[in-house]
């Protein structure tokens, strides 16, 4: 049966490492680790793909294709793109009662 | 706008409390890189470590959907207790949830807490739009001129803001290094003596109770959508069809979140397909149970179309329940739609079509 979290954009290149340890920081899923001189990934079917690696990795060795995984807004962005109506950063339901 | 966090600045200037106070910047040890040419002091809001039970009312309403636009603090510099110049500085959303979980976790301690605007939106989400971002985070810091109210250049940030934080560009700009702290507001006394944070600090969760809290706002989203179709059905279908509608936005919006991690299957649209087979079940069984030996086609039919219409109308609440999890990425939500939505379009259709030709039939047969 299809597990569709398995597969992501996450892309890591480890020759670009410089060892500042950043992403395994920021990253909420444990995706990388540590071993002393770079980086490695060590969960990558757990990235969500928040971007927060790359958005914080100081020489672009890790790259992802970084998106919020909410269906309805996505299903919403999707029906109004055909409006062409520019979608302002607007609270999705979900993000509403979150207190992260 | 909000209780616990008032300016304070001109009401207590002999106070020690730095940015308020008479004292030079000038005059400090560690030399601000920049002098602002501007006059005056710094402008500061007090904020305290108490949730009252007006807070506690704030959080509830913000739980329900009221006023969800409107749940925000003041951005800017408040201060908490009585701070000197070598005090951390921790960075926060405006979003009230955000920012009493900050300061409540921060209680007996003397902290500057720099607020950004991020529009009410809690800082995950905020990050990921980029409200919560670098760009944000150097104009406030220019803004409230910390570098005259500090002497340090360390800016403690939430875990959860660094997908629209860039730590080494405000770095450059600002003079600032940024400092990743739990992703809990929970964990940072902890974090603070040690000064680093253990791998279940770095770790987003979804425990029950992180579930339950979400149920309000899914039931408040879904039910005004919902329920002229459950009173329609009521009046036109029957009983027994309106609470088969009622019983998907419940088990949509309330059994899927309490469930999660217990249906089985990784995807949310066939957990949602499983749960919502269930909950068809005993619609689909009443009844032809009731009538025992003589079961016509008719009934047959009916039961046919609980079990083609509930399973797809649960599975779409749960896969609209993918935002709201802390461990969904979107290219997985994507295949989860390409792959899914059509069958739950085609089950529900075909249910549809079903209903009429039953409605048909017993017209036309009188049964």
């Amino acid at each position: 049966m299809l597990h569709a979290y398995l597969e992501n954009t996450l892309r890591y290149d480890a020759s670009l490492c410089i060892g500042c340890g950043l992403c395994s920081q920021v990253c909420p899923h444990g995706v990388f680790d540590q071993n002393g001189r770079v980086a490695f990934l060590v969960r990558r079917e757990s990235c969500i793909e928040c971007g927060a690696c790359q958005r914080n990795c100081p020489t672009g060795a890790v790259q992802v294709d970084s998106g919020v995984g909410c269906a309805s807004g996505m299903i919403r962005a999707a029906l109004s793109r055909r409006n062409r109506v520019p979608r302002v950063a607007q609270a999705e339901p979900c993000c509403q009662a979150a207190d992260r | 706008m909000r209780k616990g966090s008032e300016c304070q600045c001109n009401l207590r200037q002999d106070d020690a409390i730095a940015g308020c106070g008479p004292r030079d910047p000038a005059s400090r040890d560690d030399p601000p890189k920049r002098e602002s040419p501007t006059a005056g002091t710094p402008t500061t809001m007090r904020a305290t470590s108490i949730i009252t039970l007006a807070d506690r009312w704030d959080h509830f309403l913000a739980r329900w959907g009221v006023n969800r636009m409107g749940h925000k603090v003041a951005p800017g510099l408040h201060v908490l207790g009585s701070p000197t110049p070598a005090s951390p500085v921790f960075v926060t959303a405006n979003y009230t949830l955000s920012f009493d979980a900050l300061r409540s976790a921060l209680a007996g301690m003397d902290a500057y807490l720099l607020v950004l605007d991020t529009h009410g939106i809690n800082v995950w989400c905020a990050a990921g739009k980029g409200t919560f971002g670098t760009e944000e985070l150097v104009r406030r810091v220019e803004a409230t001129r910390l570098r005259e109210v500090v002497s340090h250049r360390v800016l403690i940030l939430p875990q959860l803001g660094a997908p629209g934080v860039a730590a080494h560009d405000v770095k450059k700009r600002t003079s600032f290094r940024v400092e990743y702290g739990p992703v809990r507001a929970g964990d940072l006394p902890e974090y603070l003596r040690l000064r680093q944070a253990g791998k279940e600090m770095r770790r987003v969760r979804f425990s029950l109770s992180d579930r339950l809290v979400l149920i309000p706002i899914e039931l408040v989203h879904i039910l005004p959508r919902m329920s002229p179709l459950v009173v329609l059905l009521f009046f036109f279908g029957g009983t027994l069809a309106s609470a088969g509608a009622l019983s998907v936005i419940l088990a949509g919006t309330v059994l899927f979140p309490i469930l999660l991690p217990w249906l089985p299957t990784h995807n949310f649209s066939t957990k949602g397909f499983v749960l919502g087979g269930l909950v068809a079940l005993p619609f689909a069984l009443a009844p032809l149970l009731r009538h025992g030996g003589s079961i016509s086609w008719l009934q047959v039919g009916s039961a046919l179309v609980y079990l083609l219409v509930i399973p797809p109308g649960v599975a779409y609440l749960g896969l609209n329940f993918t935002g709201a999890t802390t461990f969904t990425s979107r290219t997985g939500v994507r295949r989860e739609i390409f792959t899914y939505v059509p069958v739950m379009a085609w089950m529900g259709a075909t249910g549809l079509g079903l209903t009429l030709l039953l409605t048909a039939m017993r017209w036309l047969g009188g049964a």
